[in-house]
């Protein structure tokens, strides 16, 4: 529950993919034909669910370390993945959680329906959440997952990437993205990211590369900044109605 | 020229894919332990005043098949209308839960304390309502709708109020199927196509 006031910046539908897309064949059966009921966002969209560091254990940002506990190191690129939660207006989203999950460094992921034959990495499990500072600053410790093929058209492959959840303060901010990684050719050819027809927007979905923030013989890092809706907050927001 | 606004746009959606329970809920994914605490395991705890209820169904596609991989999030309040964390809201509420279609069904069930009216912005009150937000593969951008009660006045809900095609309200409605037993499916396409919200 936020003590935030005012309603939701109305969802720019542009800036993001579209529902219906044949490239993408599992979304033509899933994509609703009719319009969206559009309303000003009520309290059911404007509050939303809140969690604590009581939740998180000591790993849990950790995904190198954090399937065995620390007992031993996931196979990989070592990578830190960082980066702030921002809403529209450029305002820090502080003590929000986020969560991530990701196909190991051959490109399995550890889940009962994925049998692709990359092997099973023991020491990672893939998936891992933080909650944000209040700055709204984020940083994982992970490996760089895979690419790996798909079935859709004969020979689609996923670029590398890492699945984010983020929540922010209100259930109407709910957003699921993907990260991918600076200098992946396999991001132009994927229809999944192909989804987005604004070519600026996919381009916020590509980490760059952040040598300041690597460490020397340890990790690479890349940055990843993560911007959900606004709040419209004026002194006439409480006005009567009708006035 | 003009000054330029600076606001930021939002970061754009991707599908949740295949295997976001991994991540949301791993025990559902198979990795049971993953976390020391998985989140929206319920959105009630034991003590929850007020009628608790249970819902089940389906997220069904454009063909009549039910999804095997979605998972769906519920935000509601407590028995008063009050959410969580607002003054003299019921503690055993949190008013948030997570649950995934059945990997062999595709059936979903949600046991919850059944929500009460809500004060509207600007006077009256919205229906008894949970909000739901629905993500898949194949689902681009996650799908919000809400989940209103057919034993409760919904003939003042401002939202139901808007939608044009009476018959479509409906689609927002639990059906009662026993005493304290309802039942929601999802179409997310064609014939009962689901109203998916815009707010
Ligand atoms: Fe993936």
């Amino acid at each position: 529950m936020t003590t935030d006031l005012g309603p939701l910046v109305p969802r720019d539908r542009a800036a993001h993919p579209v529902p219906y897309d044949v490239d993408y064949k599992t979304s033509v059966a899933r994509s609703p034909h009719q319009p969206l009921l559009s309303m000003e966002s009520t309290p059911s969209e404007e509050t939303g669910p809140r969690f604590g560091h009581n939740i998180l254990g000591p790993l849990d940002n950790n995904l190198i370390l954090n399937w065995t506990k620390g007992a031993a190191p996931a196979v990989g690129e070592r990578i830190l993945v960082h980066g702030r939660v921002l809403d529209e207006f450029g305002r820090p989203v502080p003590q929000t959680l986020v969560e991530i999950w990701q196909a190991n460094a051959g490109g399995r992921y550890r889940h009962v329906k994925d049998t692709y034959f990359a092997p099973i990495d023991p020491n990672f499990g893939g998936c891992g959440r933080t909650i944000t500072d209040y700055n709204g600053y984020y940083e994982f410790l992970t490996i760089r997952p895979g690419a790996y093929p798909w079935p859709n058209r004969a020979n689609d492959w996923r670029p590398m990437h890492i699945h984010f959840s983020i929540f922010g303060h209100s259930f109407g901010q709910r957003l699921i993205s993907q990260m991918y990684f600076e200098g992946d050719p396999l991001i132009a050819r994927c229809p999944i990211v192909n989804t987005i027809k604004d070519r600026s927007q996919i381009d916020r979905l590509v980490a760059p590369l952040d040598m300041a923030k690597s460490r020397p013989l340890d990790f690479l890092a890349y940055k990843m900044d993560i911007v959900l809706r606004g709040r419209r907050q004026t002194m006439f927001e409480n006005k009567p109605e009708g006035m | 020229m003009v000054q330029s606004l600076d606001n930021l746009r939002e970061t754009p959606s991707q599908t949740a894919g295949p295997y976001v329970h991994i991540g949301c809920m791993p025990t559902h994914a198979g990795n049971a332990g993953a976390f020391g605490t998985e989140i929206g395991k319920s959105p009630i705890a034991d003590g929850a005043k007020g009628q608790i209820v249970t819902i089940r169904g389906q997220v069904i596609d454009g063909t009549g098949w039910a999804l095997r991989d979605a998972m769906i999030e519920s935000w509601q309040t407590d028995a008063a209308g009050r959410f969580p964390g607002q003054d003299d809201a019921d503690p055993a509420v949190s008013g948030f839960a997570r649950f995934a279609a059945d990997g062999e069904s595709g059936e979903f069930t949600l046991r919850t304390v059944k929500p009460g009216p809500i004060p509207a912005r600007g006077g009256g009150f919205q229906a008894p309502h949970i909000s739901l937000w629905v993500v898949a593969r194949g689902v681009n951008v996650g799908l919000q709708t809400r989940i209103y009660f057919e034993d409760e006045d919904n003939s003042a809900d401002p939202l139901l109020k808007r939608i044009e095609q009476r018959p479509r309200a409906e689609t927002l409605i639990a059906k009662k199927t026993a005493d304290g037993e309802y039942r929601f499916d999802i179409r997310l396409q064609g014939a009962g196509e689901t109203v998916f919200l815009d707010l």
